[in-house]
C-alpha cells in the first residue's frame, strides 16, 4: 500500500472517533501551545530587560561599593563625593562621572502624597545617561554646589502630583522639605512594573543632608567609544585601589550587565520551557495509551485487513500514521493557539511576550517525534496481530 | 487438467491450551481443483473453521504442507503469505465482517488497496464486482444501512473483486433466514460457474451442501467421507 492512500485510511479512522480524536490531541495541544507561550513570554522578559538596560545609555560603567559577586558579604567600603571629583580627575574627564544616592520618601502637594524614589544625583547625569528633560532644566553645577533645594520630576509622579496643572515653578514637599520643580522629565516607560517615570531627582548634596547620610551609592562613568570601557573599567578601579587600599569597589560595565541579565533569563525560559515539555510529554503517554485502547477495539478490522491482504508493515505503518497525525495536527493547533495567546498577553498584559522563530518549529518538530515514539508501541502490537486470533475476537 | 487451486497434504493443527494440546486437524489431505464447488460438513468442532483458516493462509499448520498453485506456501514469510492470499484467495464470513462505517464499494476494493491498484481502477472493479452480486444500487450504502443478505452479497464482492482461483466461505448463510441464505447461495453457484472460481464452503445445512458437486465429511479432526458427484461440467 502506498504512503498516501495509508495517510488517507488512517485520517478517515480518526475522522470516524473525532471527539476522542480532539481528546486525544488536547494533551499535545496544551503542552505545544506551553511551551509556545511560556518561551515568548521568557524572550519577551528578556528583550525588555536587555532594551531597559541599553536604553540607559551608551558605554556607561557602573562604580559601586564592594563586591557583586553572588555570595559575597556586604561590604563596609564606601563611596563619597569627594570620590566623584577624584575620579574625574583621574581619567581627565569630570564631565563624564555621574552619581545617585537614593531613598524612598513621602511626597506631597496640597493634599495629594505620594510615595517616590528620590535620587541625589549630581549635574552629569544627562552627559552620562540618555535621560532627556521634556520642559524646565536639569539640575547645574550651582545647584549642587550651593545645595539647592530643587527637583526635577519623572513624568509619572509629575502627572501623580499636578494632573493637568504645569508644575514648573510650584513647590513640593520632600519629607517635609520644600523643594522648587525645574524640570520634567520625558516619559521613559517602565518594564515589570518598575517604572523610572516615578523618580525625582534632586541636589545629590541637598539629598544627603535629607537623608543624614554623608555617602553616596554609585558612580556611572561614560566612557567615549566602546574601545574605551574596559581600559576605563581598569582604570577607575586601580584609582580607587590606590587611595583605598584596604577597601574593595567593583566596575560594571553595561555590556556585563546584559550578559548577567541575558544568563539569568536565558535559564528561566530554559527552565518555563522544559516544565511545559513535561506536559507535551504526557500528552504523548495519552497518544499511547488511547492508540492502544483503539487497537483493542479494532483487533477485528485489523485481522480482516490482514485476510484481505494486509501486510504486518501495512498495520503498523497506518497505526503509526494515526499516532503521527494526532501528535501532529495536535501540534499545529498547539501552535496556533501559543501564538495567538502570546500576542494577546503581548498587548493585554503587563507581560512582554516576543515569538522566537525556533519555538513554534521546535514545539512542532517535538510533537511529531512524540507521535512516532509514542506511537510505535501500539502500531507495532497492531501489526503482530494473528489474523485468525484478531477475527474471532468480538 | 491444470494444477489444483489449493493442496493440503497431511496438515495437522495443534493448539495448545495452557497445557493441554487440543488436536484440531489430525492429519488432513485434500485437493481443491480449479473451478470446483465442494461443501464442508460435519459436527461442531471437529475442525471445519480450522482447515479453512489454513487454506485460506491465515493459519500456519502444524505440520504437513500447504500448497497453492503449485507453491509450497508454508515456507513462505508471513508477508510473502499476505500478498499470496491477497491475490488466490477470496473469504466470506458468517458474520459478514464489513467495515461498518464504510461504504459498500470501498468495502469491496480493500483488497485491490493492499495490492497497490491505483483509485480510480479501484473503484471501477469494485463497482463491477457490486453489480456481479445484484447490488449495484447499493454502492454508497454504508454496512450498517444494509441488510443481511446484502451484507453477505458485499462481502462475496469483496471476495471476488481480486480475481482470486479460490473462495472460502465458512458458513456463509450461518446469520441468514433460508430465503436470503438461499439468494446468497444463489450468487455463490453462479459466480462459481460464470467465473470458474473453486468455491469451498463449510455449512451444516444438507439442503446447501447438495447442491454443491463434492461433499467433504468431517468429524475429529479427520476427512470421514469424500463424495464426489460426477459433474457434468467438468
Ligand atoms: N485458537 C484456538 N485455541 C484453542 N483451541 C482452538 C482454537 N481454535 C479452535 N480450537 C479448537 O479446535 C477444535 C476445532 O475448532 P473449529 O473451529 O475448527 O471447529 P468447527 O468445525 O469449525 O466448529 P463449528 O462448526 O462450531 O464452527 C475445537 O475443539 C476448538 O475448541
Ligand atoms: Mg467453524
Amino acid at each position: 500500500m502506498r504512503l498516501a492512500e495509508a495517510f488517507r485510511v488512517a485520517l478517515d479512522a480518526l475522522r470516524a472517533n473525532r471527539l476522542r480524536s480532539l481528546l486525544t490531541m488536547l494533551g499535545v495541544i496544551i503542552g505545544v501551545g506551553a511551551v509556545v507561550v511560556l518561551v515568548a513570554i521568557g524572550s519577551g522578559a528578556k528583550q525588555e530587560v536587555e532594551a531597559q538596560v541599553e536604553g540607559l545609555g551608551s558605554n556607561i560603567i557602573f562604580v559601586l561599593p564592594g563586591s557583586v559577586e553572588f555570595g559575597s558579604a556586604p561590604s563596609i567600603s564606601r563611596l563619597q563625593l569627594e570620590d566623584v571629583e577624584y575620579l574625574g580627575r583621574v581619567i581627565g574627564n569630570p564631565e563624564a562621572v555621574a552619581t545617585t544616592v537614593s531613598s524612598g520618601e513621602t511626597v506631597s502637594v496640597g493634599s495629594i502624597e505620594v510615595f517616590s524614589t528620590i535620587a541625589g544625583t549630581n549635574e552629569n547625569i544627562p552627559n552620562v545617561f540618555t535621560r532627556p528633560v521634556a520642559r524646565g532644566e536639569y539640575l547645574t553645577s550651582t545647584d549642587v554646589d550651593t545645595r539647592r533645594r530643587v527637583a526635577v520630576l519623572g513624568s509619572g509622579v509629575s502627572d501623580d502630583l499636578f494632573g493637568d496643572i504645569e508644575p514648573l515653578g510650584r513647590q513640593i514637599t520632600i519629607a517635609g522639605v520644600r523643594f522648587r520643580v525645574i524640570g520634567v522629565f520625558e516619559e521613559v516607560g517602565s518594564a515589570f512594573g518598575v517604572s523610572r517615570d516615578g523618580e525625582i531627582h534632586i541636589p545629590v548634596t541637598t539629598a544627603q543632608q535629607l537623608f543624614g547620610v554623608d555617602r553616596i551609592d554609585a558612580l556611572a562613568v561614560k566612557a567615549p567609544t566602546i574601545d574605551d570601557v574596559d581600559p576605563l573599567r581598569r582604570e577607575l578601579l586601580d584609582a580607587l585601589a590606590e587611595k583605598y587600599p584596604d577597601e574593595e569597589f567593583s566596575a560594571v560595565t553595561q555590556s556585563q550587565i546584559l550578559g548577567t541579565l541575558g544568563d539569568i533569563l536565558g535559564l528561566l525560559t530554559l527552565v518555563l520551557a522544559a516544565i511545559a515539555a513535561i506536559s507535551l510529554l504526557v500528552g504523548g503517554v495519552g497518544v499511547s495509551n488511547i492508540m492502544l485502547v483503539s487497537v483493542r477495539e479494532r483487533t477485528r478490522e485489523i485481522g480482516l485487513r490482514k485476510a484481505l491482504g494486509a501486510r504486518r508493515r501495512d498495520i503498523t505503518v497506518q497505526f503509526l500514521i494515526e499516532a503521527v497525525l494526532l501528535t501532529t495536527v495536535g501540534g499545529v493547533i498547539g501552535m496556533a493557539i501559543g501564538i495567538g495567546v502570546s500576542l494577546l498577553a503581548d498587548a493585554f498584559s503587563p507581560l512582554p511576550a516576543v515569538i522566537a522563530w525556533w519555538s513554534p518549529v521546535l514545539a512542532f518538530t517535538v510533537s511529531v517525534a512524540v507521535g512516532v515514539f509514542f506511537g510505535v508501541i501500539p502500531a507495532r502490537r497492531a501489526g503482530k496481530l494473528e489474523p485468525v486470533e484478531a477475527l474471532r475476537s468480538e | 487438467m491444470t494444477a489444483p487451486a489449493i493442496e493440503a497434504v497431511d496438515v495437522t493443527r495443534v493448539y495448545s491450551l495452557g497445557g493441554a494440546e487440543v488436536h484440531a486437524l489430525r492429519g488432513v489431505s485434500l485437493r481443491i481443483e480449479a473451478g470446483e464447488y465442494a461443501a464442508i460438513v460435519g459436527p461442531s468442532g471437529s475442525g471445519k473453521s480450522t482447515l479453512m483458516h489454513l487454506l485460506g493462509l491465515l493459519d500456519r499448520p502444524s505440520s504437513g504442507v500447504i500448497t497453492v498453485g503449485g507453491r509450497d506456501a508454508t515456507s513462505l514469510s508471513d508477508s510473502e503469505l499476505a500478498v499470496l492470499r491477497n491475490e488466490t484467495i477470496g473469504f466470506v464470513f458468517q458474520s459478514f465482517q464489513l467495515l461498518a462505517r464504510t461504504a459498500a464499494i470501498d468495502n469491496v476494493a480493500l483488497p485491490l488497496l493492499y495490492r497497490g491498484v491505483a483509485k480510480k481502477e479501484r473503484r471501477e472493479r469494485a463497482a463491477a464486482a457490486l453489480d456481479a452480486v445484484g447490488l449495484g444500487d447499493r454502492k454508497g450504502h454504508k454496512a450498517t444501512q444494509l441488510s443481511g443478505g446484502e451484507q453477505q452479497r458485499v462481502a462475496i464482492a469483496r471476495a471476488l473483486v481480486g480475481e482470486p482461483q479460490l473462495l472460502l466461505a465458512d458458513e456463509p448463510t450461518g446469520n441468514l433466514d433460508t430465503r436470503t441464505g438461499g439468494e446468497v447461495m444463489e450468487t455463490l453457484e453462479r459466480l462459481n460457474a460464470e467465473r470458474g472460481v473453486a468455491v469451498v464452503l463449510v455449512t451444516h445445512d444438507r439442503d446447501i451442501a447438495v447442491r454443491t458437486g463434492r461433499q467433504i465429511y468431517f468429524r475429529d479432526g479427520l476427512i470421514e467421507r469424500d463424495e464426489s458427484k460426477a459433474v457434468a461440467a467438468l
